[in-house]
């Protein structure tokens, strides 16, 4: 099954509504609580950072009896240095997304923590896409 | 008034844990319950005050309180994500309407409190309630 969601850059009315209903659907579905946090954990730091940095963004959620992959798209000034942005500490974030408690370069690292795969790639002026894969049955991290 | 409370902290013995019930909380912390459709018998084990919701995202727990001074709708959303169940805001800050309808849709128990967060953690230690890290 998939579900796609679009994100708004700026809208933190919104920020977290992707991720929401994800965990509500992995609720039905009787993932292992402890997998759907780590899912919704990750998912939720990457919708927080397209609508913290990039001007749109879009999110699919494609889930099979073994694995959930979530791809976000988004548009936007794009990630100079991943190996930088994976640092911890490490925040390009603006004075108004600290004061949404995000925006302390924890993000990514936390994101790569409960993901069993996070594939990032980036172009500069562009966007960036991040591709985080779980399985739903112990294989991996859990 | 501590004293008075102490009663109804339960003590779990067989696991040799001290939970705290939602009634407690709000003595403790003279709170006033902004949810109402919340299950008093839910206890808590464990607590975590921070104002950076990142902090909060790296937690790997259940039966958690989070203290905090961050009154905005993320908070409830990184609630939601985290499984926490009961948020306190410290310092007298008010729950918005939009906080309040997410912390109900995510069976969340919102409380207000006058006391400042360090007051808050340091009254529910003393009460039993443990620290993650």
């Amino acid at each position: 099954m998939e579900f796609n969601f679009t994100v708004t850059g700026g809208d933190f009315i919104s920020a977290g509504h992707a991720s929401s209903e994800v965990k509500k659907v992995l609720q039905k579905l009787n993932v292992d609580p402890k997998i759907t946090r780590r899912i919704v954990v990750a998912l939720y730091e990457a919708e927080v950072n397209i609508v913290a940095h990039a001007y749109s963004g879009t999110i699919k959620a494609s889930i099979d009896t073994e694995k959930i992959t979530l791809v976000l798209d988004d548009e936007g000034p794009g990630i100079p240095s991943i190996e930088q942005a994976m640092q911890e500490g490490f925040s390009t974030a603006s004075e108004k997304v600290r004061e949404m408690g995000f925006g302390a370069g924890m993000g990514l690292p936390n994101m790569s923590k409960n993901a069993d795969e996070l594939n990032i790639t980036s172009d500069v002026n562009k966007g960036t896409r991040v591709e985080i894969i779980t399985w739903l049955n112990n294989k991996a991290k859990a | 008034m501590l004293t008075t409370f102490a009663a109804t902290i339960s003590l779990k013995t067989n696991l040799n844990i001290v939970s705290m019930e939602i009634k407690s909380l709000l003595a403790h912390t003279e709170g006033n319950l902004i949810t109402t459709q919340i299950s008093e018998d839910i206890v808590f084990e464990n607590a975590f005050a921070s104002d950076l919701m990142s902090d909060v995202l790296t937690l790997d727990a259940s039966n958690t309180i989070l203290i905090t001074g961050l009154a905005n709708l993320q908070t409830i959303r990184t609630a939601e994500m985290s499984d926490i169940e009961c948020v306190i805001i410290g310092r007298n800050k008010k729950v918005t309407p939009d906080m309040l309808e997410l912390a109900i849709k995510s069976n969340i128990c919102l409380i207000e409190s006058p006391f400042s967060v360090f007051k808050i953690s340091g009254i529910l230690y003393q009460n039993g309630i443990k620290p993650l890290y």
